[in-house]
């Protein structure tokens, strides 16, 4: 049977899939590219017997989002650059306090109020922490409507198995274009119950959410348990997708929206004839920085192509730890790269490593 | 015959209050009167950073610590998430009028179904001492040496007064804790704060006039005094909205 697809925008796909995953509170404030989020849960959320509350700012909405995690709930916020970097002191009490809920990021051009075009220049935000303390977030990229929804029910779950937040890290570009998508039926993991949630000591002893140890002995050990989780995360979640040829000549590495737009550049470049491969990090962390090792001491030149000035380019140099050169390409502020400008980019590199 | 015993909800602890200091009166009232009204087993407490953030060391109930300013936002989650529970914030004067102001007033304009207990001691106590938005003009704190002055600093906050201008909420009212009077007054105000939550499913914000000795520098009975004489003539005791 043929599952049946609907045309969406990647904000509402994403919002759905929320929905579809169990998610039942929504707290957000209006920001510009991610307002079909917001838009979409105020009128599905209360049809699905969930709160939505657009919150007085960004902070308060995380804090709710902290108050109904803490009280066992599967709840999430979204937001867009400056939005997020409101909310960063929030994102680490979550991770301090061990609560789970999903948070997206509707990359929008910086620094400051920037602009409002798409942009990917919130990855070391992401993926290095982006609030206080040692801290990590499960961040998964997207690169297409239905990625927008698959991995935000995804998220859910990771979220629950790990208690830590995980953030959703798509941009405007992805969040506003539309696409046919299709829902298969949430199938919820068997999780293991939330019996620390703040829900009333009937029955129990009581619980308290908290990330104050005044004792540094004490915090050093809650952050060596918080240090055990990261590490559990980059052995059992790494996710990617490759098409790397043999004897690859130059491996083209990019994640969301320069990820798609890297797809067409690898087929323009193997119609010419050069041997070219896509390598696609759908965790941004845990960064697939394995996989990444492996096929650097085979293929002849890396190229990673962002929509920054370069920053997740500095995670595959540390993969690559010099076996072979890895090239940068990007455009920023809003500016999407063309295929053709990528192509005359990888054009100079291929003429190089053929000399 | 009644015995005068701990409310067996506050735990057999000592309180790292300073001595003379009034948190340990509103603790001590807050679990009496949740043991009363037999919601321990489901009520939770928001504390936001602050001389109480430890509160959970002392109220035998589910708690959850808040981060400086957003008690009324968790709160709020926490609410909405099971709105057959009570659910109480617990805040100083700068997390309630200063720094979280706008959840103050957002979740007050919504009416969401709290009780609010503000912490009222004109002063920054858990940071040493520095100047709160409800510091008296002409005194003297860390950060207003010469005496808070109010060209300079402006004038102090009075949230009861503002709070009662908006719809949202059901119940607000300022009391004190300087006197044994001043304190059975702040229970029976502080139960009917919980009441409007429980019976009537509203907002209520009690406003507590509370003891700072250490960063007053005066002597407990001093600053309980200085409750009752000075503080209320900026902060006048009473119900502003009910
Ligand atoms: C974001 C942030 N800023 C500043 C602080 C430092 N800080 C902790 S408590 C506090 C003031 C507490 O004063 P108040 O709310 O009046 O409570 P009190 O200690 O007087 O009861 C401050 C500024 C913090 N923890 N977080
Ligand atoms: S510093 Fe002030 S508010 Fe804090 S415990 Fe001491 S007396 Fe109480
Ligand atoms: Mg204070």
């Amino acid at each position: 049977m043929k599952k049946k697809q609907v045309l969406m925008k990647g904000n509402e796909a994403m919002a759905e899939g929320a929905i579809m995953a169990g998610c039942r509170y929504f707290f957000g404030y209006p920001i510009t590219p991610q307002n079909e989020v917001p838009a979409h849960m105020a009128v599905s959320m209360p049809r699905a017997g969930g709160v939505f509350i657009q919150a007085e700012s960004e902070l308060a909405a995380i804090n709710m989002v902290y108050g109904a995690a803490g009280a066992g709930a599967r709840v999430m916020t979204s937001s867009s650059s400056p939005g997020i970097s409101l909310k960063q002191e929030g994102i680490s009490y979550l991770v301090g306090a061990e609560l789970p809920c999903v948070i997206a990021n509707i990359m929008r051009g910086g620094p400051g109020l920037g602009g409002i075009q798409p942009s990917q220049s919130d990855y070391y935000q992401a993926v290095k922490g982006g609030g206080h303390g040692d801290y990590r977030l499960i961040v998964l990229a997207p690169n297409s409507v239905q990625e927008m929804a698959d991995l935000t029910m995804l998220a859910f779950d990771l979220a629950d198995i790990y208690r830590n937040p995980v953030m959703i890290l798509g941009d405007g570009n992805l969040g506003q274009m539309m696409e046919p998508v299709s829902f298969c039926k949430f199938r919820k993991r068997k999780l293991p119950p939330k019996d620390w949630a703040t829900t009333g000591t009937a029955g129990r002893s009581r619980n308290i959410v908290k990330s104050l140890y005044l004792i540094p002995e004490q915090l050093e050990a809650h952050n060596r348990k918080l240090y055990r989780k990261f590490q559990t995360m980059k052995r059992c979640e790494v996710r990617f997708e490759e098409d790397i040829p043999e004897g690859c000549e130059l491996l083209l590495t990019a994640f969301g929206t320069t990820a798609r737009i890297c797809r067409d550049v690898v087929d323009k470049l193997r119609q010419r004839g050069h041997k070219a491969g896509l390598f696609r990090p759908i965790t941004l962390f845990p960064f697939p920085e394995e996989r990444i090792k492996e096929v650097s001491s085979w293929v002849k030149a890396v190229m990673t192509v962002e929509m920054n000035m370069g920053q997740m380019v500095d995670d595959v140099r540390l993969a690559v730890e010099g076996r072979c050169p890895v090239h940068f390409y990007g455009r920023t502020g809003g500016v999407v790269p063309s295929v053709e400008e990528i192509v005359h980019e990888a054009g100079k590199i291929l003429r190089g490593i053929k000399k | 015959m009644r015995v005068f015993e701990r409310p067996k909800m506050l735990k057999d602890k000592v309180f790292h209050y300073c001595p003379g200091c009034t948190h340990g009166i509103v603790h001590r009232l807050v679990a009496e009167i949740i043991e009363e009204m037999e919601i321990r087993e489901r009520t939770v407490g928001v504390c936001p950073v602050g001389c109480a953030v430890l509160a959970y060391d002392y109220l035998d109930i589910d708690m959850q610590e808040a981060s400086h300013g957003r008690a009324p936002a968790v709160a709020t989650g926490i609410k909405r998430v099971l709105p057959d529970r009570v659910v109480f914030t617990y805040q100083g004067d700068g997390d309630l009028a200063a720094i979280g102001m706008t959840e103050t007033v957002h979740t007050a304009a919504r009416g969401e179904p709290l009780t609010v207990i503000f912490i009222n001691n004109a002063i920054y106590g858990m940071t040493n001492g520095q100047m709160a938005p409800t510091t008296l003009l002409g005194q003297r704190t860390q950060t207003t040496p010469y005496g808070r002055n109010a060209a300079k600093e402006g004038y102090p906050i009075k949230v009861c007064e503002m709070l009662a201008t908006l719809d949202g909420p059901s119940y607000i009212a300022r009391v004190s804790v300087g006197s044994y009077k001043s304190i059975l007054n702040a229970r029976k105000v502080l139960r009917e704060a919980f009441r409007r939550q429980i019976e009537e499913n509203a907002y209520a914000l009690v406003e507590v006039l509370s003891t700072c000795p250490t960063n007053w520098s005066m002597k407990p009975r001093d600053a309980m005094d200085w409750i009752e004489n000075e503080m209320q003539e900026t902060f006048p005791v009473g119900i502003f909205k009910e």
